[in-house]
């Protein structure tokens, strides 16, 4: 009864502060929307002017107009990036750990696909995508995250429209990506978290830590990174390093498994990593393609450079592999090929092949010696290697963005000052998703405990939590 | 009435089981099991942790014969599963006091 209540404490006090923040939003949108009115009048009246002889035309190409192209890559794109989550990344992770905690493990996938569902609907993407109140170079509080004024989708109706395709694709679309993060993060406490603890974490977690750094970065025109010129098409920095830091926190938070380093926890069954790694890389076409948000050129190259480091990095971590352990591994190929698709999605849409090329070859050696070397000389038990493959792997790929951005590809071309952009990117996130992610499982360690019992873990997951076993 | 119990290497099975109906046992019971012997295990490698794998997986065969048989028994399992290398693995005997078939309730001798 006493973690009843001490759960729905904090479930007001998540909700808090974004009715207080509705409240006090309520006069602001008007102050706002003058300034961010102003601009975008401003466009028309410049556009129409040298065509003062015919100004009736001008105003009409202003109307956005659905392109039926890009809807139809878009609604495809979506249902690839859910076959990333469920069964991709369920599969991935489910072959890796002991065979008493598959289905628990899956059973997080699977969980958080349709919790995050629920929440995004709900708040997550009015906090993420609402652009009210925001303008070009203005930072305020909407530069961080916005208010609950589209919550349950409000206004989001049959006709309305984000650029070309519907609203409806935009946010499903985005949906998608707002399951696979938190689910990424699952990897790294593998083994040893409660199942309701998890459940809490990872809802939390969406709403205080994804929702607002995907604002940040993706909202366009007076988010916080956006502004500051952050590149990453696809989610380097949202997904990636968000995830990957938020992992490592959760490992070190959680502490390791029981018997790490001294029992024999080798996975159970390759054969599912090996399918998993295989829909990830499938299912990665919509992510990284389906990100430029039309079916264009941008969207194609995307595609190609999204390919061509998925198999240099997957050859990168393989090499690296066979010369200094001495036989080439199919989890390390699979982790390889994981590593160069997480590596090119900030970098897809702004990076030709070479750079494509290169960022993949690097990837998989830098995640090669990160999920084998740094953690055990670090001694944390990040239990599949979320921070190994998407902390480290985001993080290569961010800055190495800002090298081999091309201008004709996504309008900004590589230079020293966007690496160091990039990079400001990176520690901006790695700082806002370790507190934000430190303070929730803290909470939680407190009010309902994060570790399952030494007897649960002993036993496994499967039988301990959800009272089912495979044989 | 003896007990042969023999460990072999999984892929000798079916020789074994061929070389010994050829000389009139009529049946066994096969298990898989693991052990841990003179030959070695191997390590296996996941993403940098290593792991030594000592017990191996092994084959568990075991007959019930009249005691007349048993020296042919001994050699048919020792002939076939025979590769000359460490691991091939070891035939024990025992002495068996009783044996009852279930279906028909006879016993001894008769009951193999």
């Amino acid at each position: 009864m006493k973690k009843l209540f001490a759960s729905l404490g904090l479930m007001f006090a998540l909700l808090s502060p974004n009715l207080v923040l509705a409240e006090d939003a309520a006069p602001a949108p008007e102050a706002a929307a003058v300034e961010s009115a102003a601009p975008a009048m401003a466009a028309p009246a410049e556009a129409a002017a040298p065509a003062a002889v015919a100004p009736a035309p001008a105003p009409a190409a202003e109307v956005p107009k659905l392109d039926s192209g890009a809807t139809a890559w878009m609604l495809t794109s979506t249902a690839l990036v859910l076959l990333m989550t469920i069964p991709g990344l369920a599969l991935f992770y489910g072959g890796m750990v002991r065979k008493k905690n598959v289905l628990g493990t899956m059973m997080q996938s699977f969980a958080i696909t349709a919790m995050i569902t629920v929440l995004w609907m709900v708040a997550g993407y009015s906090i993420a995508f609402d652009t009210t109140g925001m303008a070009k170079g203005v930072t305020n509080l909407y530069s961080f995250f916005r208010s609950l004024s589209k919550a349950f989708l409000a206004g989001m109706g049959k006709d309305s429209l984000t650029g070309v395709i519907p609203e409806s694709v935009f946010m499903t679309f985005q949906m998608t990506f707002a399951i696979i993060t938190p689910a990424l993060i699952t990897g790294a406490f593998a083994d040893r978290m409660k199942f309701s603890a998890m459940m809490w974490f990872t809802g939390l977690w969406s709403l205080l830590v994804y929702a607002p750094i995907a604002h940040m970065v993706w909202s366009g025109d007076g988010g916080f990174m956006w502004d500051m010129g952050v590149l990453d098409f696809a989610g380097g920095t949202v997904v990636h390093i968000n995830a990957g830091v938020a992992g490592l926190v959760a490992a070190l938070v959680l502490g390791p498994r029981l018997g790490y380093g001294k029992e024999p926890m080798a996975p159970h069954t390759l054969t599912l990593t090996v399918i998993g790694a295989a829909m990830l890389w499938v299912g990665w076409f919509g992510f990284n393609a389906g990100s430029a948000v039309a079916a264009d050129g941008r969207a194609g190259m995307a595609m190609a450079v999204t390919q061509i480091a998925t198999g240099a990095a997957a050859l990168g971590w393989m090499f690296a592999e066979w010369m200094s352990k001495g036989k080439p591994s199919v989890l390390g190929i699979a982790s390889g090929a994981v590593a160069g698709l997480v590596a090119i999605t900030p970098a897809s849409g702004f990076v030709g092949p070479t750079g494509g090329l290169v960022i993949g070859l690097v990837a998989g050696a830098v995640c090669f010696w990160s999920a084998t070397s740094l953690k055990r000389m670090l001694k944390y038990d990040d239990s599949l290697d979320a921070f190994g493959v998407h902390g480290i792997g985001g993080i290569v790929g961010a800055i190495l963005t800002g090298y081999f951005a091309v201008e004709s590809i996504g309008g900004t071309a590589g230079s020293m000052a966007q690496v160091v952009t990039q990079i400001e990117g990176v520690l901006i996130t790695i700082a806002y998703t370790a507190i934000g992610t430190y303070i929730i499982l803290k909470v939680l360690d407190l009010v309902m405990g994060l570790r399952v019992t030494e007897e649960q873990e002993r036993e496994g997951l499967d039988i301990a939590l959800h009272g089912e076993r495979v044989e | 009435m003896k007990f042969v119990t023999a460990i072999i290497k999984p892929f000798k099975l079916d020789e074994v089981r061929e070389a010994l109906s050829a000389i009139g046992v009529t049946g066994l019971t096969v298990t898989e099991v693991k052990g841990f012997g003179r030959q070695k295990g191997h390590t296996e490698l996941y993403r940098g942790a290593e792991y030594v794998v000592d017990f191996l997986p092994k084959v568990k065969i075991e007959v019930a014969i009249k005691a007349e048989l048993l020296e042919r028994v001994i050699e048919a399992i020792e002939k076939s599963p025979n590769t000359g290398k460490i691991g091939d693995g070891k035939i024990f005997v025992t002495s068996l006091e009783q044996v009852v078939r279930i279906r028909t309730g006879e016993s001894g001798p008769d009951a193999l």
